[in-house]
């Protein structure tokens, strides 16, 4: 038995479908029509004390309906899961007191006053120690680096300082399970680094399990060892990020810097295409390995410049949801 | 009980830094309040039939309705909990090990207690410099004065009761036109905020009765001037707790509903 056990989880939303036009209005007063949008369809997953995974899929996938579903916010229609001995959604009061969650869409903090007094109130809610606390709160500062942050009315803060308050405040009851719905999203890449090393070292100092959504690749290469991926409410993959990067691990991009024009129809080059300074190849490095391309072309033009890289993350993602058809 | 009471603490605290919007609140009182006593000086000097108040009662009924709005008023929305359920931001409420309805309660209770304490002060003041006939009268009695400050204390418990209830409606409408709009249109009638209970017709006055909008400030008010004699007033002192049970126990039940099938807004 896994930590966290999810089963066959679905959850549909009713929407009214709201029609323009003033006939339609008026109609719909007395009639509503109703549509049906199955968020999350039949999911099921299990994840370890411990682990650190990365839930992906593109916008509207259901990754947020599940995290809601997770940390007791919503109610399924149908499915089971247990984290612990918990069912979320029933045990709500008790098993809250044992996560903590960041929607990095929205803000816990109140935006008049300044973070700290929303932390004094967290140490009530959450019926904290008082050394505890204090010893909590004082550790977060220093790895978050707070220390001039969290005195200034948070309507003064800029979004990644606010942030970083806003984690900080989901961490203060030290949960064991941590849900993370885009933390990362419009941070600038220092304060993104920031967060990634917060994330991994409460992770591995205090083994918390965290559960991440993003839609920023590097957030996932820098944290999660396993990804679930979803799609229109369905786990399409769910397994290590290396074999996933493995199978697209033999595309290579070449850029090529020439004033000659090149001609090649080798079988492997996938794509070819003119740039300002030459051309950008894509090859298949099983079918045609790189130095017998370089040789090819080096044979018929002046090379000034070349550069090879392997297939990015972010373009992985893109074929990959181009090839699953989501 | 702690975490609520740092709700309301933290509330109270929060709202009293909004000085000029409770300059601009004591303004608007005011100017209402003399409007209010202007038309009713010219509706006593045509010298129609037997009126329910006496002039100067009625005019303290106006002045403790202005000063103390924001404990009695039952048209107001607390913005902060309809945003909460609108955008969604309610996911962090609902991720809380605390009980949602008595954080809302308290929450509301704060931000109500910090308009009136804010404005006490100035308001007082200017009462005490007031000419006649303009003038506030003193309690009726001491007994009616204690008799006021239990009912006023009461009826802001049930003005919390009320406008809890909008919120939580509007978990499951998702608009605060419908339901909440009729509600608020049919308690700013039966509170007594525009004509005093006593000035409705007969069968008006039994409506009344069986809601509990007069129960928040037409009571105490009317204690305060002498209106209403000391064994009524207790009377209707426990009539409002009745309501404060009855209210806060529909609100309860209903939160507990909503939670149940809450559709939070926005992914
Ligand atoms: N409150 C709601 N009412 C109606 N439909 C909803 C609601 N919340 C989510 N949905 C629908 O459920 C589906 C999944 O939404 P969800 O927010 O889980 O997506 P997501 O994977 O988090 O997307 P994103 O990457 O854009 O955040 C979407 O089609 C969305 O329209
Ligand atoms: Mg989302």
């Amino acid at each position: 038995m896994s930590y966290i056990e999810v089963n066959h989880i679905t959850k549909s939303f009713k929407v009214a479908k709201k029609k323009s036009g003033l006939k339609e209005s008026f109609k719909s007063f007395f009639k509503r029509d109703y549509k049906i949008v199955e968020a999350v369809k039949d999911i099921s997953f299990s994840i370890e004390k411990g682990e650190i995974v990365g839930y992906i899929g593109p916008n509207g996938a259901g990754k947020s309906t599940t995290i809601k579903i997770l940390s007791g916010i919503l109610t399924p229609d149908s499915g089971k899961c247990k984290v612990g001995k918990h069912t979320p959604w029933q045990d709500r009061k008790e098993y809250v007191k044992k996560i903590g969650v960041v929607f990095g869409q929205r803000s816990q903090l109140w935006w008049d006053i300044p973070a700290e007094d929303t932390f004094d109130l967290l140490k009530d809610i959450y019926d904290i120690p008082e050394e505890r606390y204090l010893k909590t709160k004082e550790e977060l500062v220093e790895k978050l680096n707070l220390k001039d942050i969290i005195n200034v009315p948070v309507r003064q803060l800029s979004l990644g300082q606010r942030m970083r308050c806003e984690i900080a405040a989901s961490l203060l009851h030290e949960p064991e399970i941590l849900f993370l719905d885009e933390p990362t999203i419009g941070l600038d890449a220092i304060s993104k680094q920031l967060v990634r090393d917060f994330i991994k070292r409460i992770n591995k100092e205090k083994k918390t399990t965290i559960i991440l959504t993003t839609h920023d690749m590097s957030d996932i290469d820098a944290l999660a060892k396993r990804i679930i991926l979803i799609g229109k409410g369905q786990v399409l993959y769910d397994g290590s990020l290396q074999k996933l990067k493995n199978n697209y691990a033999n595309k290579k991009y070449i850029s090529v810097n020439t004033k000659d024009a090149i001609n090649i129809r080798t079988k492997g080059v996938l794509k070819k295409e003119k740039t300002k300074y030459g051309y950008s190849f894509i090859i298949d490095s099983k079918q045609l390995n790189i130095s017998e391309f370089l040789n090819i072309i080096s044979k018929k033009v002046q090379i000034e410049d070349v550069e090879i890289d392997n297939e990015n993350l972010d373009n992985m993602i893109v074929n990959l949801y181009e090839d699953l058809k989501i | 009980m702690r975490a609520y009471l740092s709700y309301f603490k933290l509330r109270f605290i929060t709202h009293l830094q909004y000085r000029a919007a409770a300059w601009a609140g004591i303004a608007t009182q005011v100017f209402f309040g003399f409007v209010y006593i202007m038309v009713y000086i010219a509706f006593y000097e045509s010298g129609s039939a037997s009126l329910p108040m006496e002039l100067p009662q009625l005019i303290t009924y106006i002045w403790l309705n202005q000063a103390l709005l924001s404990l009695v008023n039952l048209f107001y929305k607390d913005q902060e909990l309809f945003s909460l359920v609108k955008t969604g931001n309610i996911v962090y409420e609902l991720a809380r090990p605390k009980n949602l309805y008595f954080m809302w309660y308290f929450k509301i209770i704060g931000e109500r207690l910090s308009k009136v304490v804010l404005r006490a002060i100035p308001f007082i003041i200017f009462l005490i410099f007031l000419p006649e006939p303009y003038k506030i009268s003193l309690p009726a009695s001491t007994g009616h004065f204690i008799l006021f400050l239990s009912t006023m204390t009461a009826g802001t418990l049930l003005m919390t009761s009320i406008i809890a209830l909008y919120p939580i409606i509007t978990m499951h409408t998702l608009n605060e036109k419908g339901v909440v709009g009729i509600i608020i249109s049919i308690s700013d009638i039966f509170s007594g905020l525009v004509v005093p209970i006593p000035f409705f017709p007969k069968f008006l006055q039994t409506i009344s009765k069986c809601m509990p909008f007069q129960y928040v400030s037409d009571l105490p008010f009317r204690i305060y001037v002498g209106n209403i004699g000391i064994e009524q007033g207790i009377e209707g002192l426990l009539i409002q707790l009745i309501w404060i049970i009855i209210l806060m126990l529909l609100g309860y039940i209903l939160m507990q509903k909503s939670l149940k099938k809450v559709v939070v807004q926005g992914g």
